[in-house]
């Protein structure tokens, strides 16, 4: 059988930064994809492992701000696409 | 220290005393330190690509002086824009005119260590002598931080220092650290050289060094709430401007009129107690009037580069490009493009510049022809002018006046065809994938007043000497242009002013311009006005200033916008009808009259292409605006 993660009830699907709602957290899992834009988000600090928060939405939807490792930072909705995460409980 | 003796000294120095670049994630700091350690006045900012190109200083040190080379922000050393890659060059040693540095201070934000730090790391692995610098020390500690800085230097190895660079914290610590350049340590215990590898070892580090972590600001969050608000952030940014463009005539005014009575006041004494002829006439008409028309304007300009400069240091600018990121979107562009168009409201040329950080050439090129639409502060003195004497002062609401209403309507105008065009340019014939997007918002940081005292002033530094020599070229040349030829004396008396004004070479050229120009009413003399700026859009002032002040015979007080508005005594028509004044207005939102803007398009793009094309599309899309204007409101 597949491993056992002892917070299991803390971690939702993996989905993609793109669908995370308001306020809510997640773990980022990897970036997809290589080239430029892949490495540049890769050195913003979408790591494995590091914690996100979804602060809000722009007035017209997009882009987003998101809050990681100290700073705010905003993506558009098609490069958040790229980023795997698996939400965090709350 | 003035950039006549900085440029000496760095040449003396050159090759005996030994190079530190600044070196950091943009927004860092860097060029607040740059400036504390070197005594220059580099324009500086809250938001992340101020420094678009490397700037030199020298930094005075126990040990003697050292050349400070400040580089644009970098969040990686693999460079995917042209700012980045000055930074990254430099740092290798593949510049050309710029030696590899001796030494590189690692400029990191305190608060942001958990994003900077791997950085660091990839510089510390260029194997250069390097001391960690951090900065925004006092708003770690205000935000319940706390670093052992002195254990982080242990475990990076290298020496480090913590300041406040705009409070001069910690910079004398700074020049003793550099002093000893020669025996900064060697980093150890690197990581390998993956990005996952740094982000990893960084975190290792942080978990030992941080005593406590900064709690997130409160005060942007608060802010944030508001500015970024989807019906409240629009709201009180509107409020704010209209505000701002009101006051451009309730306040600034009287010191402007003040302004005026002198500049007038001195050309008639000069007129009076000089001896009469040629050259008297020269200082008093053309220069002391002509370039005066000009000088007049500068509590609107220093008004208007207050209001840009608080701004670009609070933080808000970024987040501007972050609320208008979308309708960029869809037009194929990106937030960084906004924030370059905004830069370009105080001029064109830094704000073409500030392109450099844009990382798709496509982005940029379309950027670099939207960048002149915007309205710069040199459009200001032709659009106080002319909205003062020809709007009517009554109240729309509350304390806003026609007056101000319409100068907010002319910069929307701008603001509106530059973002237009550039969406235009883009997808037609410049079509081609975007970049990623991302955007860094910094905390809100209120600067100091003296801080934006000290760039107001060197904005109107810059203004006084453009006025001292391209506008006072142009006046001269047009006070000649206005006199010869002279008529030949009849009747053993000297021609009429008048006589002489219209046989003029400049009414010649103005007169032959009046085919192109005469749909939308302008005459010979706002003809010749307009050639003039072609130098510098506010030659328009000190042309019409002279050309009118010799037709209005005894000047008053209150400058010449009344003159314009006066009717001519033979025809009994104004001077100037209110809609060619109107269309005046509208051709200068559009025409790219501007020969430095052009100049800087050319280097930009290395090519007389681009600027041959931005002036020619500029000025049709101006000459149909002016026509439809005038044809409107006659």
């Amino acid at each position: 059988m597949g491993r056992i993660n002892s917070k299991q009830e803390d971690l939702g699907p993996e989905t993609s930064l793109a669908e995370l709602p308001r306020h809510a957290r997640a773990r980022v899992l990897r970036v997809q994809g290589n080239g430029l834009a892949a490495d540049r988000l890769r050195e913003l600090g979408f790591c494995p492992g590091t914690e996100v928060r979804m602060e809000r939405r722009a007035p017209l939807g997009d882009p987003v701000v998101f809050r990681l490792r100290g700073t705010l930072l905003c993506l558009r909705r098609t490069e958040a696409r790229r980023i795997a995460i698996q939400p965090l409980d709350r | 220290m003035n950039a006549a003796t900085l440029a000496r000294t760095l040449a003396e120095i050159k090759g005996k005393s030994p190079t530190v670049a600044l070196v950091g994630s943009p927004n860092s700091g860097k060029t607040t330190l740059f400036n504390a350690l070197t005594g220059l006045r580099a324009k500086t900012g809250n938001y992340p690509g101020v420094t678009v190109d490397r700037k030199v200083g020298i930094a005075k040190t126990p040990a003697g002086l050292v050349r400070v080379v400040d580089l644009p922000g970098t969040y990686s050393l693999h460079a995917i824009s042209q700012d980045e890659s000055v930074a990254v060059q430099i740092l290798k040693g593949e510049m050309v005119g710029e030696e590899k540095p001796d030494g590189v201070l690692v400029v990191a934000d305190a608060t942001t260590l958990d994003r900077s730090l791997p950085f660091i790391a990839e510089v510390l692995h260029l194997g250069l002598p390097s001391c960690l610098v951090l900065t925004m020390i006092d708003e770690l500690k205000a935000r319940g931080g706390d670093i052992d800085l002195a254990r982080l230097g242990g475990e990076l190895g290298i020496p480090i220092v913590g300041i406040v660079g705009n409070r001069g914290i910690g910079i004398d610590d700074l020049r003793a650290r550099i002093a000893d350049l020669a025996q900064w340590s060697e980093p150890r215990n690197l990581p390998q050289e993956d990005t996952e590898s740094r982000f990893a070892w960084a975190d290792g580090i942080l978990q030992r060094v941080t005593r406590s972590r900064p709690r997130s600001s409160r005060l942007t969050q608060a802010l944030d709430r508001i500015l970024l608000h989807p019906i409240l952030g629009p709201l009180v940014f509107l409020a704010f401007l209209a505000a701002f463009f009101q006051s451009i005539f309730s306040y600034a005014a009287p010191a402007m009129d003040f302004m005026a009575g002198l500049m007038d006041q001195s050309a008639d004494w000069l007129l009076a107690n000089l001896p009469a002829g040629m050259l008297t006439d020269l200082l008093a008409d053309g220069i002391v009037r002509g370039v005066g028309a000009v000088l007049v304007f500068i509590p609107q300009i220093a008004l208007l580069f207050a209001v840009i400069i608080f701004m670009e240091s609070c933080g808000y600018l970024a987040r501007g490009a972050f609320v208008v990121d979308r309708l960029l979107g869809w037009a194929g562009l990106e937030g960084r493009c906004f924030i370059s168009l905004l830069s370009s409201y105080a001029c064109a040329v830094p704000g073409i510049l500030a392109t450099r950080s844009i990382p798709s050439p496509r982005d940029r090129l379309a950027t670099i022809l939207a960048a002149p639409f915007t309205t710069c502060s040199a459009r200001l003195p032709v659009y106080a002018l002319l909205v003062g004497t020809f709007i009517s002062r009554e109240k729309v609401l509350g304390p806003f006046t026609w007056q101000g209403m319409t100068l907010m309507g002319l910069y929307f105008l701008g603001g509106f065809t530059a973002l237009l065009s550039a969406a235009l340019f883009k997808k037609g014939m410049l079509r081609g994938a975007t970049l990623p997007f991302y955007l860094e918002l910094p905390p809100y940081r209120f600067p100091s007043l003296k801080l934006v005292t000290v760039q107001v002033l060197r904005r109107i530094k810059l203004f006084l000497r453009r006025a001292g020599t391209v506008i006072l070229g142009a006046s001269v040349l047009l006070w000649i242009l206005l006199n010869f030829p002279q008529p030949e004396e009849v009747d053993g008396r000297a021609p009429e002013p008048q006589t002489v004004l219209e046989s003029s070479y400049a009414a010649q050229a103005g007169q032959a311009l009046e085919p192109l120009f005469a749909p939308m009413g302008f005459d010979w003399r706002i003809n010749v006005g307009l050639l003039g700026s072609l130098a510098a859009r506010e030659v328009l002032v000190s042309t019409m200033a002279q050309v009118y002040a010799y037709e209005g015979g005894e000047e008053d007080a209150e400058g010449f916008g009344k003159m314009l508005r006066a009717r001519n005594p033979e025809t009994g028509e104004p001077r100037l009808k209110r809609a060619s004044a109107m269309a005046l207005l509208v051709f200068f939102v559009f025409a790219l009259q501007c020969i430095s803007t052009l100049a800087v398009i050319r280097r930009e793009t290395n090519s007389w292409r681009w600027p041959a094309f931005a002036f020619t599309y500029s000025f049709a899309i101006a000459w149909l605006g002016a026509w439809w204007t005038y044809l409107l409101l006659s």
